[in-house]
């Protein structure tokens, strides 16, 4: 008997997913065994899928089983590659073409509001995730996936990002912690990925570890594109060490904290009023401050009670955070909610970018407004804070010719 | 000889013929009108029946014999048990014991509960079913096993048959949760309490014999008696005709699904950016998870607004009886209730008015409620360019839903469709439907995750919408989008038998249903 290989899941609670079994032989020839929710519509299709993955792997003499449950294509061609592969010695990797809506890059700096985490081998909840339009997805490898679903969830995830749309969210990978986060890394650069999310993190070399292995992957695949990373502080060192790895390199553009893992740490229950995480909470928005790029608060687990979340975000903005995680698409809405800028907050904004446009209109170096001086740092909040206002509907995108200057 | 078939007004070909009787194609929306009088029964005396006014008969099989059940007969049943009725199963394991073939089961609707149905249809006790078949039932007959042709109708479409005479019902069993010895009949209270009976009003007025069967019988007079024992031949009583868990049904909570709920939510905000939400305004939606949660946004823009809605047509839940309780609604206007609030409801609140298909959506009515109602909420399993909308048959051609109100619910002012534009890799937008169940003349709006589409026929919402933030795209760019996302389905094959024919609300045909070839 030859070697045999599996891959995905089955069950008739199954969705958008296939379960795959794959035996190689010595001879025989191929056989190709399906059967699908689908098969009315995509019989052929799912068919011809198989064999041009075989025919890549040169695979001669094999059966092939798919138990399908309406996978699309990305799902089912992970799935039977990684069977193949538990059963073949290769470096070889089947790549589905990179669909144009994902080679879109982010910026630095761009609104990372809420960020949507999806589990890597949960591929049915990938399909939908972009249309909640969260700021960010996370397609997770680390504590979302089973151990020894490690290798499927990484030709998922890689899949994902080159079919998927994600209608313009930025497509985020958390990856394990180092050293095996540091070869999820070959199967996750090249395709487009805007920002990995390093887990665990306590020390800068591990952010550089990270920061040379992408730059490596990167030159070797002739891509270049921009690849953020954001640590996210776990533990009682990493709080300690947070300014170290907020500064440790030009791909980080934020500081996230876990507070899960972070209490357990402590040894400390984590409680509603979060005393216990306080300090750290603190100390990560300090760090990032300090270092110039954004603080990410951590997720609120509770899916059913909006009300407390709505408290929680709010409590976040007020220490300094940017954004926090979402478990749910239902917390998306909620946390744009509340980190939308006040109507306070955005007079303010607004009376100093008109104060920033007339001095460079009138080519002066300093900008002021009333007899106070306003520094370049605070232009440039401002100036967010308006785009924040814009992106929420708090404000037209042409606001300056629509809203009347309130000192006129 | 071999069948011959037509072309209809929606481009399907119907045979001439269906179990032996002439059809007439679908010739368009509001073409074709049947003339003539009404179907009437044969004529009753009283004199015939007890004096004393009790029709009670030892058992169901007794009463069967009176009425003179014998081959070929149509038994009507109704579906307000949904899958916890206990008595269409008797009917025919009665007729199969007494040897009796080749009836006609007209119920209207069947449930999975009705699988047993399965035997009677092999060994020749039904020869065939005219009325909504799924779950086994329906892949039963998909497979071409049924002998006869099955034919389905709307809700209003029944009324329609029964009214005109296209269907004869030789024996109506009416299960009433509650009915007196002279066979007066409710709903409202009982261990199988389901609210109403309206799914039954006209069995109970044109069935040449008419059978009340309840589990809860109680002194004369029943009230109030939403079936009229003067109709009424004999009246049985048995331990139980229902399973109340299974009697409400198991759709009546909003939807989970962050994705549904979004669909919901983008369905809501499109009828305010349209305009319709607005003081006085009526709506439809159904049970379905979905549904009750557009119901539920619809309710927090009113009281946003501080407007409140003139009526609201049911199917009725928990969720519609607390906008009623909260004064958000003025009346609700019931065709079914979903849950024992409803019924409780439509008990005790003069407000929450219980329906026929007669008031609602009857053909042969000079006029019914539906084109009243502003906006309508309705499921699809696929619609295509044209806007023409399935709701009958999966892609695969397997038969998996009756049509209910919703061909009926078409004239409302505004049709709106919320659909996931996939379902497990199935795109919903096809070049062509597989069975066309409604005219996308009549169908205005088509809402998924992905974006919005109006027929073109409604430049009055593409106007008023045009400036919103929603994403309205053409029916053409969802479609693309799909085929995108889940590749562009191969054309299915399907066997030359015709297993069912979609009658419209007219009594024409608008399609046939064919066997599916496994």
């Amino acid at each position: 008997m030859g070697k045999k290989g599996t891959a995905g899941n089955q069950g008739p609670e199954i969705r958008s997913d296939c379960y795959v079994a794959f035996e190689l032989k010595s001879s025989g020839s191929r056989e190709i065994i399906l059967t699908s929710k689908v098969d009315a519509l995509y019989k052929k299709s799912i068919q011809d899928l198989a064999h041009q993955i075989l025919d890549f792997f040169n695979i001669k003499d094999a059966k092939l089983e798919i138990i399908d449950r309406g996978a699309l294509t990305f799902v089912l061609a992970a799935r039977i590659e990684s069977a193949v592969k538990e059963c073949l010695e290769t470096g070889e990797e089947f790549w589905l073409d990179m669909i144009p809506e994902n080679q879109y890059q982010t910026e630095k700096d761009r609104t990372r509001r809420s960020r949507l985490y999806l589990p890597g081998n949960t591929p049915r909840l990938m399909l939908n995730a972009g249309v909640h339009q969260p700021d960010g997805i996370i397609l997770d490898l680390e504590d979302s996936v089973a151990p020894d679903k490690k290798a499927q969830a990484r030709l998922v995830v890689r899949n994902a990002l080159r079919q998927v749309n994600f209608y313009g969210a930025e497509r985020m990978v958390r990856i394990n912690q180092i050293p095996m986060g540091l070869v999820d890394l070959t199967f996750i650069v090249p395709h487009h990925v805007n920002l990995i999310l390093l887990p665990k993190c306590e020390s800068a070399d591990q952010v550089q570890a990270v920061d040379l292995k992408i730059t490596e992957i990167l030159s070797d695949s002739g891509m270049d594109y921009p690849v953020y990373v954001m640590p996210i502080i776990e533990s009682a060192l990493g709080v300690i060490k947070s300014f170290e790895i907020a500064s440790s390199s030009e791909r980080v553009a934020a500081l996230a904290i876990g507070l899960e893992d972070y209490t357990a740490d402590l040894g400390a229950p984590r409680t509603k009023e979060g005393r216990e995480t306080f300090f750290a909470r603190n100390q990560v928005v300090n760090a990032a401050r300090a270092a110039g790029i954004q603080a990410i608060d951590s997720v609120f687990s509770d899916v059913a009670d909006m009300d407390a979340l709505r408290d929680v975000v709010l409590e976040s903005k007020s220490l300094g955070f940017d954004g926090m995680g979402c478990i749910h698409p239902r917390q998306i809405k909620v946390i744009h909610e509340a980190f939308k800028p006040t109507e306070a907050e955005i007079a303010k904004a607004e009376k100093i970018v008109r104060a920033f446009d007339e001095a460079a209109l009138k080519g002066l170096g300093v900008v002021s407004l009333g007899s106070k001086m306003i520094d370049p740092p605070v232009v440039k909040r401002a100036q967010k804070m308006i785009d924040l206002a814009v992106k929420s509907g708090q404000l037209p995108v042409d606001w300056k010719e629509q809203r009347i200057d309130p000192d006129q | 000889m071999a069948t011959k078939f037509v072309k209809n007004a929606v481009g399907r070909m119907i045979p001439e013929k269906i179990n032996g009787k002439t059809v007439i194609p679908f010739q368009g929306v509001h073409k074709y009108k049947t003339t003539g009088r009404r179907y009437a029964p044969p004529l009753s005396s009283s004199a015939d029946y007890p004096e004393d006014g009790n029709k009670l008969v030892a058992d169901l099989k007794t009463a069967l014999k009176k009425a003179g059940l014998k081959n070929g007969m149509t038994i009507s049943t109704h579906h307000h048990f949904r899958n916890g009725d206990l008595v269409a199963n008797q009917i025919f394991k009665i007729a199969s014991d007494m040897g009796v073939k080749d009836l006609v089961w007209f119920p209207s609707a069947s449930f999975p509960c009705h699988e047993p149905i399965i035997d009677y249809l092999k060994d020749g006790t039904v020869h065939h079913i005219e009325g909504s078949m799924n779950g086994p039932l329906g892949r039963f007959a998909s497979l071409g096993n049924m002998k006869g042709t099955g034919v389905l109708r709307s809700h209003g479409g029944r009324y329609q048959a029964v009214q005109d005479g296209e269907v004869v019902i030789d024996i109506a069993v009416i299960a009433a949760p509650t009915a007196d010895p002279f066979g007066n009949a409710n709903g409202l209270s009982g261990d199988s309490a389901c609210g109403l009976l309206g799914f039954a009003l006209a069995d109970s007025q044109y069935a040449h014999k008419v059978i009340v069967v309840t589990d809860n019988l109680i002194p004369f007079p029943c009230i109030p008696w939403q079936i009229q024992g003067n109709y009424v031949d004999y009246v049985v009583e048995m331990d139980q005709i229902g399973i109340p868990e299974k009697i409400i049904s198991g759709t009546t909570r909003i939807t989970k699904s962050p994705d549904r709920l979004y669909i919901a939510e983008l369905t809501a905000k499109f009828c305010d950016a349209a305009g319709i939400i607005q003081d006085g305004f009526s709506f439809q939606a159904g049970a379905g998870g979905t549904s009750l949660a557009i119901g539920n946004y619809f309710g927090e823009i009113m009281r946003e607004k501080g407007i409140k809605a003139r009526f609201a047509r049911g199917g009725s839940n928990q969720y519609l009886v607390d906008m009623l309780e909260e004064g958000l609604i003025d009346y609700i206007l019931d065709g079914q209730t979903f849950d024992l609030a409803g019924v409780r409801s439509m008990r005790e609140n003069p407000n929450h008015v219980n329906t026929s298909p007669f008031t609602s959506y009857n053909y042969h009515g000079k006029g019914n409620f539906a084109g009243i109602v502003d906006v309508v909420i309705l499921g699809a399993t696929e619609v295509d360019l044209n806007f023409n909308a399935n709701v009958v048959t999966h892609s695969d051609g397997y038969l998996l839903h009756g049509i209910g109100g919703w061909q009926n619910c078409l004239f409302s002012k505004t049709v709106i469709l919320p659909i996931p534009l996939f379902r497990d890799r199935i795109p919903i937008i096809r070049d062509e439907v597989t069975t066309v169940c409604g005219p996308g003349e009549l169908i205005d709006v088509i809402v998924t995750e992905r974006g919005i589409a109006i027929n073109p026929r409604r430049k009055d919402l593409l106007k008023k919408t045009k400036n919103s933030d929603l994403s309205i795209l053409t029916i053409e760019q969802l479609k693309e989008e799909a085929e995108k996302i889940c590749g562009k389905p191969e054309p299915v094959e399907f066997g030359d038998r015709v297993i069912a024919a979609i009658n419209w609300v007219d009594g024409t045909v608008i399609d046939v249903v064919r066997q599916v070839i496994e």
